[in-house]
């Protein structure tokens, strides 16, 4: 079965994905938040579990998931959420979340709870690539899963090459060594290392996360990859205007 | 022996099931660069000789194995303590401390940073930093700033930098995110130096190493004076890097019986202790997998010990695979034994315990009760200063 991501990644154009933290500004807007987004071009979802311990989060999207938990999100709630939502929306849908909870919730269990509801893509940062090729990429694929793994400019070759070799999807690709967060623009040294991994020519096409706040920096990022994550920039926008405007804060992308 | 000690960890970090690494990629890199260079530099002739040089003439190595008289003629059995209170700065916690100083040093590093829940990491990291002249950036909830007042004055006398952490309960587990980012700013010039046989790898085989020292040492000692092998080795366990140390060199002595002994707190209420691998199960914190106290979300469970050093919700790696393979036997003490045993030793033997390395002496004198004929090696892991306010306040003097 051809999945949504696939699909989406063949057409034309560069894409938009948006990350928000599920349960956040409160505990219902999960559902309201996704159809906002599809409804305003955005092309690819991410859902973002919250996790107490999260080691690689800025402090904006730290807020994000200290206030949806303190608001009662769970997975259960969550899949719960989500139970309804491919009545209403088509686009890609991708849960990115810590791997403890997955566990906690049993892996195969988790997979295929995301297949019954359509969700179509795993984004888990602290799984390391060789761990889900041994132990986990059978369940992955057994539920039609596409599972997306990030390098980082310190990422060497060897293991870029290896992460494309397993990934069927695409490759996150973040662009500063650092934890996330806004920021106002991208200097050589980022340019430079999306050139290189450009000039790969990975079979796995690359979308570009961490530090995309605006048109520039959106336009700056998808130069030579196909697309761009904005995550922090939007947590913002909730947190000052809720589910209102939405619209808004995606002219200001593009 | 040597066998075991190659075959765990694997090489991606793995004993058995657990520990590994399950961090960011950003992360990853650097703990790839750390684990590269401690497998070539820890080996090197001059890197080991130092160290020797280190634990000799400045932490006063190797710690005396004593033999408490007048407690063995109490309770029974021949009970013997490996005296790592004597060790400089008063606990094991050195031992660590200056290999990753060390290790920081040969790579040119020139800040080390670390979390710290009650301060006793913090301090020896602190400690070793001055030694080294390197810069040392602790980091540490502003709840426990605090609480620990003592030990945040001893970091800075020793010319740490404490940095609080102010978001979220403002205790270890913000402490642990706080110096992660701060490490990951700039990993060039830092390198993360973790508090105990815990964390991603190569943490928990790097620790465990430096900490071997004090079971090579125990082993030879303990021969010299009785001609024999222990028949029991006891130590406590919070992330497990004394008990690791000590027990490593009884591993394959099937008739050595080794004792972690985990904070059984107030009651065997969930919040209310901190016995981990008594009561856990297997997950993953702080990038690495072992036995955990969590809630049904899989999020870190609050846990409580009167002993700061053991109240971590996670455990070594190590120790959760010695759990599975019946290696060695987990058990727990809870605080009003730990108090007992704390001023038993003080008065019996005039040497007080960390109220940490007090939960083994309690257990230590279960074992001989229950086995009057036989020998009991308990690895004092820390000296109790720092605990005696905290104790006297709450529990008062004994009669």
């Amino acid at each position: 079965m051809g999945n949504r991501i696939n699909k989406k990644l063949n057409e034309d154009g560069k894409l938009l994905s948006i990350y928000f933290t599920a349960g956040y500004p409160k505990l219902g807007d999960t559902v309201e938040i996704i159809q906002q987004l599809e409804k305003n071009g955005v092309d690819i979802i991410e859902i973002g579990l919250p996790f107490s311990d999260p080691l690689a989060d800025g402090p904006t999207i730290q807020q994000s998931s200290t206030a949806a938990l303190k608001n009662g999100m769970t997975t259960e709630i969550l899949f719960d959420q989500l139970k309804d939502i491919r009545k209403s929306v088509s686009i890609p849908l991708i849960i990115m979340g810590y791997f403890n909870p997955m566990l906690q919730y049993g892996v195969d269990a988790f997979c295929k709870k995301c297949q019954e509801i359509g969700v179509d893509g795993l984004i888990i940062p602290d799984l390391p690539v060789d761990v889900y090729h041994e132990e986990y990429q059978e369940t992955f694929e057994k539920y039609g899963l596409i599972n997306v793994f990030l390098i980082t400019p310190q990422t060497s070759e060897k293991r870029i090459r290896f992460i494309d070799s397993v990934s069927n999807g695409f490759i996150y690709m973040v662009s500063s060594a650092s934890v996330t967060g806004a920021q106002s623009g991208f200097g050589d040294e980022q340019q430079a290392y999306f050139q290189r991994i450009a000039d790969m020519k990975l079979k796995n096409p690359q979308i570009v996360g961490f530090g995309i706040s605006n048109s520039e920096t959106f336009e700056q990022a998808t130069k030579s990859a196909k697309g761009a994550i904005i995550g922090s920039a939007f947590i913002k926008h909730l947190n000052g205007h809720g589910v209102d405007g939405i619209d808004k804060f995606i002219e200001t992308i593009r | 022996m040597s066998s075991y000690f190659k075959k765990y960890p694997n090489d991606q970090g793995f004993f058995e099931d657990y520990g590994g690494a399950f961090i960011p990629p950003a992360l990853e890199v650097e703990m790839k660069k750390i684990t590269d260079a401690y497998q070539t530099i820890s080996k090197s002739h001059n890197f080991i000789e130092e160290l020797r040089s280190i634990r000799k003439h400045y932490q006063g190595r190797p710690t005396p194995v004593y033999y408490c008289s007048r407690l063995s003629k109490k309770y029974g059995g021949r009970i013997y303590l490996k005296r790592e209170d004597l060790n400089h700065s008063g606990a094991h916690k050195l031992n660590h401390c200056m290999g990753e100083a060390l290790l920081a040093k040969h790579l040119g590093k020139k800040k080390l940073i670390a979390e710290t829940g009650a301060g006793q990491h913090g301090v020896a990291l602190a400690t070793a930093a001055a030694y080294f002249g390197l810069e040392c950036e602790i980091h540490m909830g502003e709840v426990d700033i605090k609480k620990q007042h003592p030990n945040v004055v001893r970091m800075k006398i020793l010319g740490a930098e404490v940095v609080p952490a102010t978001h979220g309960l403002k205790t270890l587990k913000e402490a642990v995110d706080s110096a992660f980012e701060a490490y990951l700013k700039d990993p060039e010039n830092t390198i993360y130096c973790i508090g105990s046989v815990v964390g991603p790898h190569p943490f928990p085989m790097m620790v465990r190493d430096f900490q071997r020292v004090v079971g090579i040492e125990a082993r030879e000692q303990f021969m010299d004076m009785t001609g024999e092998l222990p028949d029991h080795v006891v130590a406590c366990v919070g992330g497990g890097s004394n008990a690791i140390g000590i027990f490593s060199a009884f591993l394959e002595d099937d008739d050595c019986k080794l004792h972690g002994v985990e904070p059984g707190g107030r009651s065997l209420e969930m919040g209310e202790h901190a016995a981990t691998m008594t009561f856990g199960t297997p997950n993953i914190i702080h990038g690495f997998k072992c036995y955990t106290l969590q809630d049904e979300n899989g999020d870190p469970a609050p846990v409580y010990s009167v002993a700061s050093g053991l109240d971590y919700p996670g455990v070594g790696p190590e120790h959760s695979m010695l759990k599975d393979m019946g290696a060695v036997n987990y058990d727990i003490i809870n605080d009003k034994e730990t108090i007992d045993a704390f001023y038993e030793l003080s008065r019996l033997e005039g040497i007080i315990p960390a109220l940490e390395s007090s939960h083994a002496v309690a257990y230590g004198i279960k074992l001989a009760q229950e086995h009057p004929q036989k020998s009991i090696l308990i690895n004092l892991s820390g000296r109790g200063d720092k605990d005696i306010d905290y104790v006297v306040d709450t529990y008062g003097l004994p009669e």
